[in-house]
């Protein structure tokens, strides 16, 4: 059954996003959807699978929403308004082919209007087809409070009356990053979590590269997504070697590379390629095109560190943050020795978003071991084992303590 | 639908006008949004100084006071009221609003339908 499930898991969004849009109610459309694939779960086994399902899951999810309106005149006389201003020309279908009106439930599931943290709850809920207990897990919080958390923002749409749009041309630069932060930061809860104690916890790093390959085929011709999508996979690729038998973090440079995902980190750089071509490079493509040398080296030794550098110079001029200038030292030590590494880093050292940034001092203790400094080394791990935030993290900053 | 943009002022440093406010930014997009036919109502409000407080305690005691004054650093100045089809055309009358730039800001809120 939960195989099953599985199948419709995809269906399911692309459903809820035409009947969102159909019906201009969230909350209605997510019932009937759900209703459509309860039936389909009772009918097909016995009759079959429609020579359509993606028109009879269609037929039978707007048949129900209409019943349910028929029951309810009050909110039905309600959607009837909404669903007169918000008609506009609806694109049309293809042969068998449902249009897909997953791109308008992007825009509206990430909208800047919503909170910050209901964005990726509400995503994975609408889009990847996650239960609400599945979110909830997901993000670590009690079920009731995500659940709490999805009504509030199902609301926020419903009575600030957010649209089920795709936003113009004019205004997709503005708002597409939005919805590439809101997948990004998925993974990158999932990519942390992975070296955590919580190995029951749901991939998120899996879910977030499926959301990209549905945004991706939606916008094929969006560089940044095509980059997020490569950045995500290069980066994935590695999650077999990132952690030892008890769980431990294992760095880059003691990865036992013949455990990478060797197909996916051919499609990551088939990806990259197209990201960075026909324009100026998008801050996704770069760091994917970062991952994409790190992936090819045959052994860390062999990685090409002056391509790297040229790469963080480039990041750096389109997103001038001090995080990236720390891993453009961490690449320049590589190159130049540890040297001029720490120079670099003792010039960020008075950034305020470095201050309680754990890699920031577990970067300058290691160069300062290189450089044999060791109590100056010292202090350093210990500040760095003082700042760090999961169990895992501390233990790497012991065992580099202990080895000196 | 009906939003109401809240205009609230930024910190008001008289020797300079920011960029974008100067009252002729104001009279065109007031003739903008006018001409849009969105509007339903809009006021400016009077300087800050000269508005009144009044509350009325549980036993009916009525306490009237000069201000409020702010602490705070954002004064409402104004509002308009549009009828518009969604949020993002509301969104985006108020990123026109000259109130919007130079350290204010313009707070969207839909109307109540009762």
């Amino acid at each position: 059954m939960e195989q099953v499930e599985a199948v419709f898991r995809e269906e399911r969004g692309r459903l809820l996003a035409a009947l969102a849009r159909r019906f201009g109610d969230l909350d209605l459309a997510e019932e009937v959807t759900s209703e459509a694939i309860e039936a389909a779960l009772t009918r097909w086994p016995i009759d079959g699978v429609p020579p359509n399902p993606g028109g009879w899951l269609m037929t039978t999810a707007r048949r129900k929403a209409v019943d349910r309106l028929r029951r309810d005149q009050v909110y039905a006389a309600k959607l009837a308004i909404l669903q007169v201003e918000a008609d506009r020309p609806t694109p049309q279908a293809t042969g068998n082919e449902l249009p897909d009106e997953r791109l308008q439930l992007f825009f509206t599931c990430t909208h800047p209007a919503l909170a910050a943290e209901d964005r990726g709850a509400l995503t994975l809920r609408c889009l990847a087809g996650l239960t609400t207990p599945e979110v909830a897990r997901a993000f670590l919080v009690p079920t009731a409070t995500m659940a709490k958390r999805i009504v509030r923002a199902k609301k926020k749409i419903r009575e600030a009356r957010i649209p089920f749009r795709v936003p113009g041309p004019d205004e997709l630069p503005e708002r597409l990053p939005g919805v590439l932060q809101v997948i990004y930061s998925v993974f990158t809860e999932g990519y942390a979590a992975s070296s955590g104690p919580y190995l029951q916890r749901l991939d998120l790093a899996e879910e977030a590269i499926r959301l990209a390959r549905i945004l991706h085929r939606l916008l094929p011709e969006a560089r940044e997504v095509t980059g997020l999508l490569a950045l995500m996979l290069l980066i994935h690729a590695r999650r077999d070697a990132r952690t030892g038998p008890d769980g431990e973090i294992v760095l880059l440079e003691d990865q036992d590379r013949s455990r990478w995902d060797h197909e996916m980190i051919a499609e990551g750089r088939d990806l990259v390629v197209t990201a960075l071509t026909g324009g100026p490079p998008g801050p996704y493509g770069v760091q994917a095109a970062i991952n994409a040398v790190h992936d090819e080296a045959a052994e860390f030794e062999s990685t090409d560190w002056p391509q790297i550098v040229q790469l963080y110079d480039v990041l750096l001029d389109l997103d001038p943050s001090p995080v990236i200038a720390l891993n453009r030292a961490a690449a320049i030590a590589l190159r130049d020795g540890p040297e001029a590494g720490l120079e670099l880093l003792d010039e960020l050292a008075a950034e305020p978003r470095l201050q309680d940034y754990h890699p920031f001092a577990l970067a300058r203790a290691d160069l300062l071991q290189r450089l044999g400094r060791l109590p100056e080394a010292i202090t350093a791990y210990e500040q760095a084992l003082a700042l760090a935030g999961s169990e895992p993290e501390r233990n790497l900053v012991r065992r580099r303590l202990g080895g000196i | 639908m009906k939003y109401m943009l809240l205009i609230n002022a930024g910190e008001l440093d008289l020797q300079d006008t920011p960029v974008g406010c100067e009252p002729e930014d104001w009279m065109r997009f007031d003739k903008e949004i006018t001409d849009a036919g969105v509007v339903v109502a809009s006021e400016s409000l009077a300087d800050l100084v000269t508005a009144t407080r009044v509350e009325v305690a549980n036993d009916g005691k009525r306490t009237v006071t000069d201000g409020p004054f702010a602490e705070t650093r954002e004064v409402l100045g104004g509002f308009y009221v549009i009828d518009v089809p969604d949020l993002d055309v509301a969104l985006d009358w108020a990123a026109r609003c000259p109130g919007s730039r130079g350290g204010g800001s313009v707070v969207v809120r839909p109307i109540a339908d009762f």
